[in-house]
């Protein structure tokens, strides 16, 4: 993919240093002062009612997959989105979903429930039955909807970035107008292979949005401990990627920023890095005793930067009413409750399932 | 609608607990998220949330309760209008302290403890096809094997545009190795890509763009430093269509020289097939001579799965006769001989090959026939070409060039052992290089790695002639 790169050759920047350093300060804060102007999202009550309706499923649905991880029912790794949920439903709600791919970590339930699959088979999938999207041979950290262009559900911290700059190459290659939206946590941000593909993606001026949803933990250790730059929006500068700094608790912004990056991406500008600050109230994953934190610390997030709680605000001062939220809360209750009790009684897959798959052709 | 509060496991295997005190009390109003009760193991203790709004109702266990089983209803939650005593008590509460098997679904997990012990059904074998005929009065041209592996990627580039090529050096400069020589000029540089020296982000980008539908050959300037890179080879190539349910394919090709070149020292010499061929998910390929790199690399370019193709630095520039046909395409998984014999067999791949038909024509002159199987493919082993020259040889010898322990040698004769024990007249022995780290020193180099005198050694050996 050798084209002409956007910036200005060498020996340009020699000759008029000051007007290459300009530009380069122009492309990496314009997208973050847009962003700034005017950061919430000018959202239609519809499109704020069905945001509404987005995080609760996954709050909810999440909740469930908790209690059905208490009882044993799902095994292993169950990495939990509970507080994250703006972040998802912020930015995949301006995808385009017929051109655009996603790729996501093992954190990946709320990313498939954004789309809207069946959330039947996705906790089937966490139950590892038949019915399960990867027919309970992928369990909570390996889902994927190709059909939804979603590639996964990915257990390797930061393999996913890679990996979403090939499909975003992809795209490229194939000139279908797609981008890659590539999320990844802010413990993965320290992984080198972040800062190889940063550097592939923005010489080969790939159609990519990377995200760090930065929930400041990585498991155990919170993000001074690890990170010697903890503004991680500033971490794609090297690469002449421009960063964005967002409030990852408050759908309307996230939004926002989608909207900024998507269209900076989509007019062939390159990639763009979007840190949404945002935090899990769970433990890391089921298994996590959340010993590095304090308890009023959580509580004053869910009580303060509540991102289904700040919607509902914004939409009680706009003349919702209670009544109208508790509807919508109570008929997900049951929608969660059906995907429970479909993954309760699923049938386990076959025992024959355990050689199909492992090649697709037969050699 | 009441909610039954049920005994949480705290990790996967937890099977019981202490239900150490209760922080709610019956009647008390409860909130999503308040913590009702701590639950203790001998590992951890955990407060115990609410997840829905209500009021306490009953606690059917009391705290300080030791050995509740996970699943056991400790207490009721009613909701908005519902009267604690309304709440039908399960019967299952009042046995917390006993040990009955709950339901399944009950805090058993069903997908694990199966009485008794369970067993994988069979295993489907493989069956692998036969190379096709090669029609009667077809012209062969002499051809290096690095030209036939560039012939190969150029055939498939034109008949499918979704395949490319990536890589250190590639394009401008033609190849570390000379092996993608022309092909810039042919197909230009958005299908022949340069990459910066960043082996792990660009396997990872090269398996993202099969995963997103195209068909990546990613080159390793040579396989050591492919090292960095497995993680996506393994992790995230062979993995991910069994992980998806089928969904989700990665028809992505790894390929570069493998093996020990010449005086490279240890780190730029090692043979990566065992690795490779011990992952399910992968097809391992390394081919000997010009035909087979021909017909095989466009095999794995068309293959829906990845595949890891083993080249040979000191075997690129051996030329070979290549069928001057259309389509030259051989079937992945399945061996060739080389060269037919009675006496014993010697399998090998690789450069192996040379070596062992090298060894054979020695052995011819002191009365040993030996057949000689070039296996190709590692993965999927043809395990039946082996095993019926061995029905037919009694004998066998492996000879590589690689490490001893954990081999594709190891392999087979421990393929051998279960399926051909009857047929054995000796046992299976195996030629490779020293167990040591490759020294750069001539004479040690000579000393470390396989070599014709020590294949002929060990067939004589098994042929007790000695
Ligand atoms: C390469 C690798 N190293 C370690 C792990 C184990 N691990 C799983 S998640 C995790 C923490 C990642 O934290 P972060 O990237 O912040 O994502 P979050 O879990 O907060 O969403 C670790 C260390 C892993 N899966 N992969
Ligand atoms: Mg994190």
């Amino acid at each position: 993919m050798a084209q002409s790169p956007k910036k200005p050759a060498k020996s340009k920047k020699a000759s008029s240093a000051k007007s290459a350093q300009s530009d380069a300060e122009f492309v990496l804060h314009s997208l973050q002062d847009a962003h700034e102007k005017s950061p919430r999202y000018d959202a239609s009550e519809e499109e704020m009612m069905q945001f509404y309706e987005q995080m609760l499923l996954i709050r909810r649905f999440e909740e469930k997959a908790g209690q059905l991880y208490g009882l044993g029912l799902i095994g292993g790794f169950c990495h939990l989105y509970i507080g994250q949920e703006a972040v998802a439903i912020g930015l995949q709600s301006a995808l385009d979903n017929d051109r655009d791919s996603v790729i996501t970590g093992y954190r990946d339930h709320g990313h498939m429930l954004a789309y809207g699959i069946d959330p039947n088979v996705i906790m089937a999938e966490l139950t590892g039955r038949q019915a399960g999207i990867s027919k309970g041979k992928g369990g909570s950290m390996h889902m994927f909807s190709t059909e939804h262009k979603f590639y996964g559900g990915h257990g390797i911290v930061g393999a996913q970035v890679s990996l979403g700059g090939g499909l975003a190459l992809a795209h490229k290659y194939k000139d279908d107008g797609g981008l890659c939206l590539a999320y990844f946590g802010d413990g993965a941000a320290n992984q080198g292979q972040v800062y190889e593909t940063f550097n592939m993606a923005s010489l080969w001026q790939l159609p990519i949005v990377f995200v760090i949803e930065n929930n400041g933990y990585a498991m155990g250790t919170a993000v001074k401990r690890s990170s010697a730059e903890t503004e991680f929006h500033r971490r794609g500068t090297a690469f002449r990627i421009p960063g964005m700094d967002v409030n990852g608790m408050d759908v309307l912004e996230v939004r926002n920023a989608a909207e900024i990056a998507f269209k900076h991406v989509r007019e062939n500008g390159g990639p763009v890095l979007i840190e949404c600050n945002t935090y899990r109230y769970r433990g890391h994953s089921m298994s996590d005793p959340a010993k590095y934190r304090s308890r009023e610390e959580v509580q004053e997030k869910r009580d303060h930067h509540d991102p289904i709680e700040g919607l509902k605000k914004t939409l009680i001062d706009g003349g919702k009413s209670e009544a109208d939220l508790k509807a919508i809360d109570k008929a997900i209750r049951a929608r969660v409750a059906e995907a429970a009790d479909f993954s309760e009684s699923s049938p386990e897959p076959e025992p024959q399932e355990l050689y199909t798959d492992v090649l697709v052709e037969n050699y | 609608m009441a909610v039954e509060l049920k005994m949480p496991a705290l990790s996967p295997t937890m099977e019981e607990g202490t239900l150490a005190k209760w922080l709610k009390q019956e009647g008390d109003l409860v909130q999503p998220g308040d913590i009702i009760a701590e639950i203790e193991t001998d590992k951890a203790t955990m407060e115990f949330e609410a997840i829905d709004e209500g009021t306490l109702g009953k606690i059917l266990v009391e705290e300080g309760t030791e050995n509740v089983a996970v699943g056991t209803v400790i207490a009721m939650l009613v909701g908005e209008g519902e009267e604690a005593d309304d709440v039908p008590t399960p019967a299952a509460a009042a046995q917390a302290n006993s040990t009955s098997d709950p339901a399944p679904g009950e805090g058993k997990d069903v997908g694990r403890d199966e009485p008794g012990g369970i067993s994988a059904p069979e295993k489907p074998q493989s069956q692998p096809k036969s190379d096709p005929t090669i029609p009667e009065g077809t012209s062969f041209t002499s051809t290096s094997v690095r030209e036939a592996l560039r012939d190969g990627m150029a055939e498939e580039m034109r008949r499918d545009d979704r395949v490319f090529v990536m890589g250190e050096e590639v394009a401008e400069y033609q190849g570390a190795y000379k092996v993608t020589q022309g092909l810039l000029d042919e197909f230009g540089p958005k299908r022949v890509i340069d990459t910066p020296i960043t082996e792990y982000g660009f396997a990872g980008i090269g398996t993202g763009a099969a995963m997103g539908g195209l068909r990546p050959i990613v080159e390793f300037m040579t396989f050591n430093f492919a090292m960095q890179a497995i993680d996506h080879i393994i992790n995230s190539a062979a993995k991910t269509n069994y992980m998806s349910g089928g969904q989700m394919r990665c028809p992505v090709v790894f390929r570069g020289p493998n093996g020990a070149a010449s005086r490279v020292g240890a780190q730029h010499s090692q043979n990566y097939g065992p690795w490779y061929a011990s992952v399910p998910g992968l097809v391992v390929i390394a081919p000997y001579d010009a035909a087979d790199a021909k017909g095989l690399m466009k095999a794995a370019i068309r293959s829906e799965d990845p595949v890891v193709f083993l080249e040979n630095e000191l075997v690129y520039g051996r030329s070979f006769d290549v069928p001057d046909l259309d389509d030259h395409v051989l079937p992945i998984g399945k061996a060739r001989i080389m060269r037919e014999g009675s006496d014993v067999t010697i399998v090998s791949y690789s450069i192996g090959v040379g070596l062992s038909l090298e060894a054979a024509d020695e052995l011819a002159g002191q009365g040993i026939d030996a057949e000689v199987i070039d296996l190709r493919t590692l993965r999927p082993l043809d395990t039946q070409t082996i095993l019926d020259s061995l029905a037919k040889t009694n004998r066998l010898v492996i000879a590589e060039e690689g490490w001893p322990v954990c081999s594709i040698a190891s392999e087979v004769i421990a393929v051998c052992m279960e399926q051909g024990f009857d047929h054995l007249d000796a046992p299976v022995l195996r030629v490779c290089n020293e167990d040591v780290p490759l020294p750069y020193a001539a004479n040690l180099e000579k000393l470390a790695l396989i070599d014709t005198p020590r294949i002929v050694e060990a067939v004589k050996k098994v042929c007790y002639k000695d």
